[in-house]
């Protein structure tokens, strides 16, 4: 098809209306529709947990049944604990949502909801869209309550690959708006509303905006950073996946402000899915003459386009960012010149991460005041976690900034699973920190958070309990900054090799108060002397851990003891002989190396020299008998005299 | 056909190569014209072989040093510094098992370990008869379903040591079903003859 080009005396307004018509009435048709409309969350994590298995069982269920029904795919929302997540719109009720249906609940569900229309099924519901006296809505729950969704308001309720769907809830109108007033007021409004970038360092967007801006230059780049390295921070993904047009219309305007003729997306390669989407949409957008040359009748142009990141972490730092693009190693280099004097093959380059470009829209349409009113004057709007770990209810979840810790992870996430207590939480990644329980009152801003020693980062957020050591944490995150390092700064590079040579021995009892001692300085010279963030806050799970933990690692090298009985050097699992029950053979089978024998009374015992400790046997054990014990240090696993049965019957032959 | 990449390799470099290694150099030979020679489409001329035949034979790289007029230790450097590029062969079931923060915390490298000792391969290797290959990945991004395993497109949730027993089991009696399958067929095939 060809680009629908509009006459030029029209306003890109007037001819953004046309377009809303269209796609309203398309989607309208789709809400009013006399048969079943099932939308099926497909994103990643919705196909991991098995979407597309339900989408077959939906599609064999429906030809069985002899049902018509209209199957759409749709993006996550963001409650990956229920996943996968499936809204039926079945006429004559609200469009209800529901969790955690496989196959087998999809085939019931068509057979008992569809068919006799007279069971919502109740056990699978998780909750209404719409208020309605017969069901719970999700407003009913604490989680919908407390967040307050505006970057992640359409997720997982559009589908990402229909332009028309976000036409429809209001999409581009701030581009139509801003293509009006021109890019000078787009800068004036962004700036207003104090917009932080959201890929971790909290500098002002409008700020860099501003720069790249008044550079006299005539070519200048835009680039969506959705480089998302952080091992267990996916909302990047989720959002390019979910509602890839809000990216590509805040890319827009970030270009308007700054008066850019190309626009980049740095995306992971690890991210097949979001590629895919991606691209669809710039083609969608393009073909609407939503993206492309004179964009909605105006006078501004913009080509778009996708590079697909390798996979390297300090790729998300911009400079290494470019010089991925330009096809080198991704090492940072100095600076300045800034990227936004002087990026990309020598142009003013602006970079700013996939959250931050996704609020630009909302800002514009709403105004500045709107935004400053949510979250607290030093950062307003909201921010996105990934809340993962020990928790009730793991997922991503969209807060006002200025919230406590405490307030996101048992208020909206239910607390810590199975009525454990919790032991601390590490926010940012690898380079944030680990809080205590007794910090849990810090509030989520850029500010609180750095000064308590965490960091923003790209907003993962690990719920850990007792059972998690703290010292294994930092040797984790040490060792995986290491392996990330690029090389070029030697404190970087040598040094947090050393502190994971000290922390891996230490997690094997090896060690003293000296290295300890160690472990701070070398932090502190590795924070001196890197020249990106990277290095700059690779040492912070180290230096929070040491400040807040302390006598956890005093116990590793002092007493031998892991006290979260996690380091595997340290512990030992042993089967009390009292609580075994005489026949049962439940631990026998699961275990990997066959180190589980049956003693001389018909009960089991462990060969310590065979264990290699992967606890299987703790939860192979039936819970009436829970006979495994963990133990840490080695040397306190009691002598029970056990022998084994074989032994004993060669003995009496 | 070979006649693009007569100077990068000598004579005897091609008698030592093996016949696949020598399929994939000729057939991306064949594909290297239709990139442009700039040497920032770097990336993506790796990305793309990469893509079509699954490694990168380190010979490859020679090849790609030659179209883009650049030398074989940039193309190494970058080779070697992103975590996609890899230059054994992937096996027919690539185990990809994530050690992201929430897969480590719920115990991501006793499940690593289990299919080490299984499969007798180390992580990054592909085992001989190039059934599987093990690799560990940073995070995958389904960190509700911790620990994760991703084999080839499918990923596995809360995997524990017994379940990496399963998923192997379950891999083996796929196979073995297949051969048994073909060879009916072989047999009816022959009988009918």
């Amino acid at each position: 098809m060809k680009p629908q080009h509009p006459p030029m005396n029209n306003s890109p307004r007037a001819f953004l209306a046309e377009l809303v018509t269209a796609a309203a009435a398309k989607l309208a048709e789709l809400k009013n529709a006399s048969v079943p409309v099932i939308y099926v969350g497909c994103a990643t994590c919705g196909r991991a947990a098995g979407a597309m298995d339900t989408i077959a069982g939906f599609n064999e269920a429906l030809v069985a049944n002899g049902i018509e029904a209209i199957i759409r795919k749709v993006g996550c929302l963001g409650h990956c604990y229920a996943e996968p997540l499936v809204i039926i719109q079945n006429p004559g009720f609200p469009p209800l949502l529901y969790q955690k249906i496989g196959v087998g609940e999809a085939g019931i569900l068509v057979r008992s909801f569809l068919k006799d229309g007279s069971d919502p099924c109740y056990e699978y519901l998780l909750g209404a869209l719409e208020a309605d006296d017969n069901f719970p809505t999700l407003m009913d729950y604490p989680r919908y309550l407390f967040e307050n969704r505006v970057i992640m308001e359409h997720c997982g309720l559009i589908d990402p690959e229909d332009v028309d769907h976000y036409l429809a809830v209001g999409g581009y109108s701030a581009l139509a708006q801003g293509l009006e007033e021109g890019g000078v007021r787009v800068l004036e409004e962004i700036k207003a509303a104090n917009l932080r970038g959201r890929g971790g360092a909290g500098f002002p967007a409008g700020r860099k905006w501003e720069i790249a801006r008044n550079v006299k230059v005539f070519e200048k780049l835009v680039i969506c950073n959705g480089d998302e390295g952080d091992p267990g921070a996916y909302m990047d993904r989720t959002l390019l996946e979910s509602n890839p047009h809000q990216v590509l219309e805040g890319l827009a305007l970030a270009a308007l402000a700054v008066g850019a003729g190309r626009a980049l997306l740095y995306i992971r390669t690890e991210y097949p899915l979001a590629v895919e989407i991606v691209e669809r949409a710039i083609a969608q957008a393009r073909q609407k003459n939503l993206l492309g040359s004179k964009i909605l009748g105006s006078d501004f142009s913009l080509e778009v386009s996708v590079f697909q990141g390798s996979g390297a972490f300090v790729c998300g730092e911009e400079t290494a960012l470019i010089e991925s693009l330009a096809g080198r190693r991704g090492m940072p280099q100095p600076r300045p010149p800034y990227p936004a004097v002087s990026g990309f093959q020598g142009k003013p380059t602006i970079i700013n991460n996939v959250k931050t470009l996704s609020t630009v829209p909302s800002i514009i349409r709403n105004g500045a005041s709107w935004f400053t009113a949510i979250g607290t004057p030093g950062s307003p709007g909201t921010a996105i976690f990934s809340v993962v770990g020990e928790v009730e209810y793991p997922g991503l979840v969209e807060v006002p900034m200025g919230v406590t810790l405490e307030h996101l992870v048992v208020d909206v996430c239910g607390g810590v699973k199975n009525g454990k207590t919790l032991k601390a939480v590490q926010i940012g990644g690898p380079s944030g920190g680990c809080l205590p329980a007794s910090l849990l009152q810090t509030k989520i801003d850029f500010d609180s958070l750095k000064e308590s020693g965490a960091m923003m980062g790209s907003g993962g957020l690990v719920v850990m309990n007792e059972d998690t050591c703290m010292v294994e944490l930092a040797r984790y995150f040490t060792d995986f900054t290491q392996g990330e390092s690029c090389g070029k700064c030697t404190f970087c590079r040598l040094g947090t090799r050393h502190l994971r040579d000290i922390l891996e021995d230490l997690t094997k009892g090896v060690g003293s108060a000296e290295d300890l001692q160690t472990l701070q300085e070398l932090s502190e010279m590795i924070v001196k002397g890197s020249l990106c963030s990277l290095g700059k806050t690779a040492p912070n799970p180290v230096l929070t851990t040491l400040r807040f933990f302390r006598g956890e690692y005093e116990a590793h090298f002092a007493e031998k003891r892991c006290p979260a009985r996690m380091c595997r050097s340290l512990i030992a699992f042993y089967i009390d002989l009292e609580a075994c029950a005489r026949g049962c053979d439940a631990c026998v089978a699961c275990c990997p190396t066959e180190a589980i024998f049956t003693t001389s009374n018909r009960k089991k015992a462990i060969d310590q020299e065979k264990c290699v400790k992967c606890g299987e046997c703790v939860y192979a054990c039936p819970p009436e008998y829970d006979a495994v014990r963990r133990i840490s240090p080695p040397s306190l696993i009691p002598d029970q005299g056990v022998k084994p049965l074989i032994e004993e019957e060669k003995e009496e032959k | 056909m070979l006649d693009h990449f007569s100077g990068a390799l000598s004579d005897e470099e091609m008698a030592v190569l093996d016949k696949e290694e020598l399929a994939v150099l000729k057939a991306v030979a064949d594909e290297l014209p239709e990139f442009s020679r700039t040497p920032s489409q770097l990336i993506p001329v790796l990305q793309s072989i990469q893509k079509k035949h699954g490694y990168l034979p380190k010979l490859v790289l020679r090849l790609v040093a030659d179209h883009l007029q650049v030398t074989i230790a940039r193309i190494y450097g970058v080779a070697t510094f992103y975590n996609q590029f890899r230059f054994n062969p992937p096996g027919r079931n690539p185990i990809k098992v994530c050690l992201g923060t929430a897969c480590h915390v719920k115990g991501g490298e006793i499940i690593l370990e289990n299919f080490e000792r299984r499969l007798q391969i180390r992580e990054g290797e592909t085992s001989a008869d190039r059934e599987y290959s093990l690799e560990r990945v940073a995070c995958i991004g389904c960190c509700a379903l911790a620990p994760a395993v991703v084999i080839g497109e499918k990923v596995e949730a809360y995997v524990t040591p017994s379940k990496v027993e399963g998923i192997i089991t379950e891999i083996e009696v796929r196979k073995e079903m297949a051969a048994r399958e073909q060879q009916r067929n072989e047999t009816a095939a022959s009988t009918n003859e």
